[in-house]
């Protein structure tokens, strides 16, 4: 089961505390959406209004085309994985999965046999009978899923659900999720504040700052072709470079006009269409997969640019290079937008 | 030394501490009118006589009735009040349970005495309703703040996830929170029941023709010493120490999980 969701200029304030501004965003049905950004950025409020469990200032919520906005959320066609996963203690991991089926009005017969598919889909099967307490925290995360997609909801909320587990899982189980998704087809809503895992799972992005969305689009988009400063920075690193009305930048005229120039550091290297002029290496690191590096320009000594080089690279600190850029992108400078 | 010492402090407390149960339930077997020393053999001839002993037997029901009535509305209304105010944070929240701990720090006495008058105007009779109602108002503080502590964030985000489920209040209520609490519920269960069943001032100025144990025991002693008070005191002392035994289990079990 799937659904589409539309957010309709749906504003929320806290007391005299603005947390959401005039947001529109239409999520297709079936899609895994990520909203990403900083805390306080109002990405866990707009997914607690779409769970119903905030009502919004002011703005519609619609879910399948229906209005849902003072729908409570046991009667909305949504389920949420929990960052705390939220199991119930005294319960076996069948009768936590079969919880929402139970409140449905479902047999037990049907219910245990629809919960031992779900634990079988997440790897649990075997473990039906335990209690949350026997497993590990990637285990009970599996579980919490399995709950929430047990009642085959139109769409499943996620907040910040891989929070709590270290790095190597948080990999795996984001590639679990992905896989996951793709097979029951449920519109995903999944909230975090890492965008690597944001791009790992996302069909699109949607890159929110203090109560706005400053960009939606798919990873790449959102990577490559930033909308807004903020984004560029929050997405990953980037060198900044001011350019002035008619193309002057420290480094020499370019062919842009007035903004930031926004370089990601893997698109400088030696070679490309951008000429940024001579450089000298002031530092390099080793970082495995590639070379990290630290350029000043002889044209601007007061500017660094972070590159990453390919590994097998032989430069020596001091060492004199040209450099060249790829995929820059001009965008307007604001005040107030640095991460 | 000190090892001696310190061992012979805590010979000496628990003396001080158990002495006098000790001696009222050596005394009840006492084979002789007076529960006073020398003991001169022993007898079950007490028990006999005070279990044959319709008032005080009908007192005893009167105690249990009270105790576990009182104790189940106690914990009922503390439940519903913890669960309610762990659940929204409303501007008056602090104030609401100040209001609701208060009577903790309130004498019996003055409680006994204020139901009393305010039972008087509404015509409510001394009566084992009154004593009872007497004993939630003392216990009920008791059981929400048990219940109240034992709520974290753990049980809200449960009862969370149990609504997104499609839960309705009283099923969150009955499937999550109470099982979840079941530890802290039956502590606050078997607590109040202690407290009633050993509670004299209330019952005292509350009852009249059905009287409750301890009030009972009271005006028997008025008519002097005798083994038979220590029999009834003995088996007094037996139930709090069952209710004290089944409060550590519970307890204990609550630690294990």
């Amino acid at each position: 089961m799937t659904a589409e969701v539309r957010f309709d200029a749906v504003q929320h304030r806290f007391g005299s505390f603005t947390a959401l501004h005039q947001v529109d965003l239409t999520i297709a049905a079936g899609e895994f959406i990520v909203l990403l950004g900083p805390s306080g950025c109002g990405k866990t409020t707009l997914l607690s209004i779409l769970g119903g469990f905030l009502t919004p200032s002011a703005g519609r919520v619609l879910i399948g085309g229906r209005d849902m906005t003072h729908v409570a959320p046991k009667d909305r066609p949504t389920t949420t994985m929990f960052q705390d996963y939220a199991l119930f203690p005294h319960m076996s991991l069948r009768d936590n999965v079969g919880f929402g089926l139970r409140m449905r009005g479902i047999g037990r017969a049907a219910r245990n046999a629809r919960a031992g598919e779900m634990l079988d889909m997440v790897g649990l099967a075997d473990k039906a009978g335990r209690r949350p307490h026997e497993l590990s925290g990637g285990q009970r995360q599996r579980v919490a899923l399995a709950r929430a997609l047990a009642v085959s909801p139109d769409v499943l909320l996620l907040d910040e659900p891989l929070g709590a587990l270290d790095l190597k899982l948080r990999r795996q189980m984001q590639e679990e999720l992905k896989a996951i998704q793709r097979r029951v087809g449920t519109t995903f809503v999944h909230v975090t504040h890492d965008q690597e895992e944001a791009m790992a799972v996302a069909d699109r992005i949607v890159v929110m700052n203090q109560g706005r969305i400053e960009h939606c689009g798919t990873p790449q988009e959102v990577y490559l072709r930033p909308a807004t400063l903020f984004s560029a920075n929050f997405m990953g690193e980037v060198n900044r470079i001011p350019v002035a009305s008619g193309g002057a930048t420290p480094l020499g005229p370019m062919p842009f006009g007035q903004g930031t120039l926004c370089l990601r550091p893997e698109s400088i290297g030696l070679a490309g269409d951008l000429p940024l002029g001579p450089a000298r290496l002031e530092e390099a690191a080793f970082f495995g997969a590639y070379l990290r590096c630290y350029f000043r320009p002889v044209a601007a000594p007061g500017m660094r640019l972070v590159a990453h080089l390919p590994q097998g690279l032989h430069l020596k600190v001091g060492d004199e290079v040209a450099l060249f850029a790829r995929d820059p992108v001009i965008l307007p400078t604001e005040s107030g937008a640095v991460a | 030394m000190m090892r001696f010492l310190s061992w012979a402090y805590l010979a000496a407390t628990f003396a001080f501490i158990l002495l006098p149960v000790v001696v009222l339930v050596v005394f009840s077997f006492q084979d002789g009118r007076l529960p006073v020393p020398p003991f001169r053999g022993a007898t079950l001839r007490w028990y006999g006589e005070i279990l044959g002993n319709r008032a005080l037997m009908a007192a005893l029901r009167n105690s249990l009735l009270v105790a576990s009535g009182s104790a189940l509305v106690s914990v009922v209304l503390g439940f519903l009040a913890a669960s309610g105010l762990a659940r929204v944070a409303l501007p008056g929240s602090a104030l609401m349970r100040g209001v609701l701990i208060a009577p903790m720090t309130v004498s019996y006495l003055i409680i006994a005495l204020g139901l009393l008058q305010m039972f008087n105007q509404v015509g409510i009779r001394p009566s084992l309703i009154a004593t009872g109602i007497g004993h939630v108002v003392i216990n009920l503080p008791l059981c929400f703040a048990i219940l109240y502590a034992a709520m974290g964030e753990h049980q809200r985000n449960a009862m969370r996830a149990a609504r997104d489920l499609g839960a309705a209040e009283w099923q969150v209520l009955w499937l999550i929170s109470v099982p979840m609490l079941a530890p802290a519920v039956a502590a606050a269960f078997f607590l109040s029941f202690t407290f009633s069943w050993d509670e004299f001032i209330i019952a005292f100025l509350l009852t009249r023709f059905d009287v409750t144990l301890p009030v009972e025991i009271w005006s028997m002693l008025r008519s002097g010493l005798s083994p038979k008070t220590n029999a009834i005191g003995s088996l007094v002392f037996l139930v709090s120490v069952v209710m004290v035994v089944a409060l550590e289990l519970t307890l204990f079990r609550k630690a294990r999980t």
